[in-house]
């Protein structure tokens, strides 16, 4: 799910609701979080930007993706660096989650959209992309501000309510884009290996693109149930009891 | 002698469960739970989890009555662990289907492969000899789960059997798959390949057994205590004086073996995953032997020498 929403808990942010302490952090890690949040929110936006410009003179849709792709790969492949954040510890989020978040951004961009270029003026790209964008400023600014220790309340509405709706969006798009993606993956046989080989391994592209839309079926619900009941403790102050495991 | 009265209330809702009046003092948590399940019938004592805290840990079976921090009317917490079943099931089960699945593919069973390999045989040496090696370590673990293991705990959650065949079934579905195919590719140095991955492989299973023995005597029959395990007269143990878990270390070596002998990738993938997952156990048993033991050898570390 390429949606990069994860736990509540910010970067380092000090209203921290999991277990009501507070988490202080060192000056230069604070300072440093500051600039990454600060960096990433400037570059959506300069990607948002570039994105309407070129609607607004073009009028058209096709080659937008060529257009902005050289700012969506540096920034979205930056973003690995939050998976870092989380296993030094800066973070508190789990690495795990972080890391599946990162990765299926990555996939979309290198994986999908980079690598099958037939499929790059789909509209589908278009859908994704303005998610993706909105929903990072609003992430990004969100860290930022909190870091800070002041948090505008329309952001913090922003963050726990923007998703309801850019969430089922964004998985529209990515899932119109890998099927718009299959039959050339097919033609060409990309990222695949054949059997015989000495590793005694195959491996079918086409297949696994199958696999992996269809993997969105549990990881969706999960994961969108997992970001409302986030919404209801932050903005309603209700207490979630959790399922025992 | 007096006798107590117990009160079993729900941990999470505080409701008042059970009452039981007229306890024997020299009552055994386990006879507790028995008693539990006779007015509550569908929560078995392998599924209650009694506790003096809501919040505490679970207390012991063999815990007495009178020896715990209680007046004479004792309050209990109940969780229900969900439903259980039994450790002994758990491995035949899931052991049971590598050693069937893989079969199925080294007979090349139809709808596997296409029609005009049905019920072939593979015209390589070392793909007999794999499956050999393969049958071989489940059939010994199926073996050692029946009559030498002794187990810590009776049961585990249910859910556990559906995580763990689907681990062992799919990854031996997996393997099986390649090493068994028509298209199979034999290690690239031949011979000397896989005459030294097949001694790894049963060195390591020796050491594997040896270790289970060792293990097991440490422990007398029915019951739960826990000793340093120590080497004994067989060479196999001395890896006792390097590392925690030798039977941990002994598998991953059969593992390589087998890896080093089949040449496959996801036979590669299965010893890493293995390998990682045998490691955190192994940390989590090292772990608990240093806290309950302050004699603990200290050049020992989990499962690699001196390493990790």
């Amino acid at each position: 799910m390429a949606s990069s929403e994860e736990d509540g808990s910010g970067n380092g942010s000090l209203e921290e609701k999991e277990n009501g302490k507070k988490r202080s952090l060192g000056a230069l890690a604070t300072a440093w979080l500051i600039f990454y949040n600060i960096a990433m929110t400037a570059g959506w936006l300069v990607l948002g930007i570039a994105m309407a410009r070129f609607y607004i003179q073009r009028g058209t849709h096709r080659g937008l993706f060529r257009s902005v792709q050289k700012i969506l790969k540096f920034f979205q492949t930056f973003a690995l660096l939050e998976v870092v954040h989380c296993a030094v510890g800066i973070v508190h989020t789990s690495v795990l989650v972080t890391g599946v978040q990162v990765s299926s951004r990555i996939f979309m961009v290198w994986f999908i959209a980079h690598s099958i270029k037939q499929i790059q003026n789909e509209e589908s790209v278009i859908l994704f992309l303005v998610v993706w964008t909105v929903t990072e400023i609003t992430r990004y600014s969100f860290y930022t501000f909190n870091l800070l220790n002041h948090l505008p309340y329309f952001i913090k509405w922003a963050r726990y309510n923007f998703f309801i709706i850019l969430y089922p969006a964004g998985v529209v798009g990515e899932l119109l884009t890998i099927y718009a993606a299959l039959p050339y993956v097919k033609k060409t046989g990309m990222y695949s290996l054949r059997l015989p080989n000495k590793y005694n391994v195959s491996f079918d592209y086409y297949y696994f693109l199958i696999i992996v839309m269809f993997s969105y079926i549990p990881l969706f619900p999960q994961l969108y149930l997992h970001m409302l009941r986030q919404r209801r403790k932050v903005l309603h102050g209700e207490v979630i009891v959790e399922k025992d495991d | 002698m007096k006798h107590y009265e117990v009160e079993i209330l729900d941990a999470k809702t505080r409701e008042k469960l059970c009452f039981l009046d007229k306890v024997e003092p020299q009552a055994t948590i386990a006879e507790i739970k028995n008693l539990f399940t006779k007015t509550h019938p569908q929560w078995y004592p392998a599924r209650q989890s009694l506790r003096l805290d809501p919040k505490g840990r679970s207390l012991k079976d063999e815990d007495i009555l009178q020896s715990l921090p209680v007046g004479t009317t004792a309050t209990f917490y109940f969780r229900d662990l969900g439903a259980q079943i039994s450790w002994v099931t758990v491995f035949l089960t899931e052991y049971a289907g590598p050693l069937l699945i893989y079969l199925l593919f080294y007979f090349r069973v139809p709808f596997l492969y296409g029609p005009r390999y049905d019920f072939t045989a593979s015209r390589h040496a070392v793909v007999h000899l794999a499956c050999a090696c393969h049958s071989f370590h489940y059939i010994k673990r199926l073996l050692e789960t029946l009559f030498v293991h002794r187990f810590s705990h009776g049961t585990m959650p249910l859910r556990n059997i559906f995580k763990n065949c689907t681990y062992y079934w799919g990854f031996a579905a997996w393997m099986a798959y390649y090493i068994n195919h028509p298209l199979y590719t034999p290690p690239a140095y031949g011979d000397e390949q896989v005459k030294l991955a097949l001694a790894v492989f049963l060195f390591c299973q020796l050491g594997n057994f040896s270790i289970h023995v060792a293990l097991r005597n440490l422990r007398p029959a029915g019951s739960k205590t826990r000793k340093i395990p120590y080497p004994t007269r067989n060479p196999f143990t001395w890896l006792f004086l390097l590392v925690s878990c030798p039977n941990y270390t002994y598998e991953v070596g059969s593992w390589i073996g087998f890896t080093i002998m089949t040449q496959c990738l996801p036979v590669a993938l299965f010893s890493l995953v293995g390998f990682v997952q045998m490691a955190i156990w192994a940390q989590g048993k090292h772990r608990s032997y240093l806290r309950e033991f302050r004699d603990y050898p200290p050049l020992r570390s989990p499962i690699v020498p001196f390493l990790l």
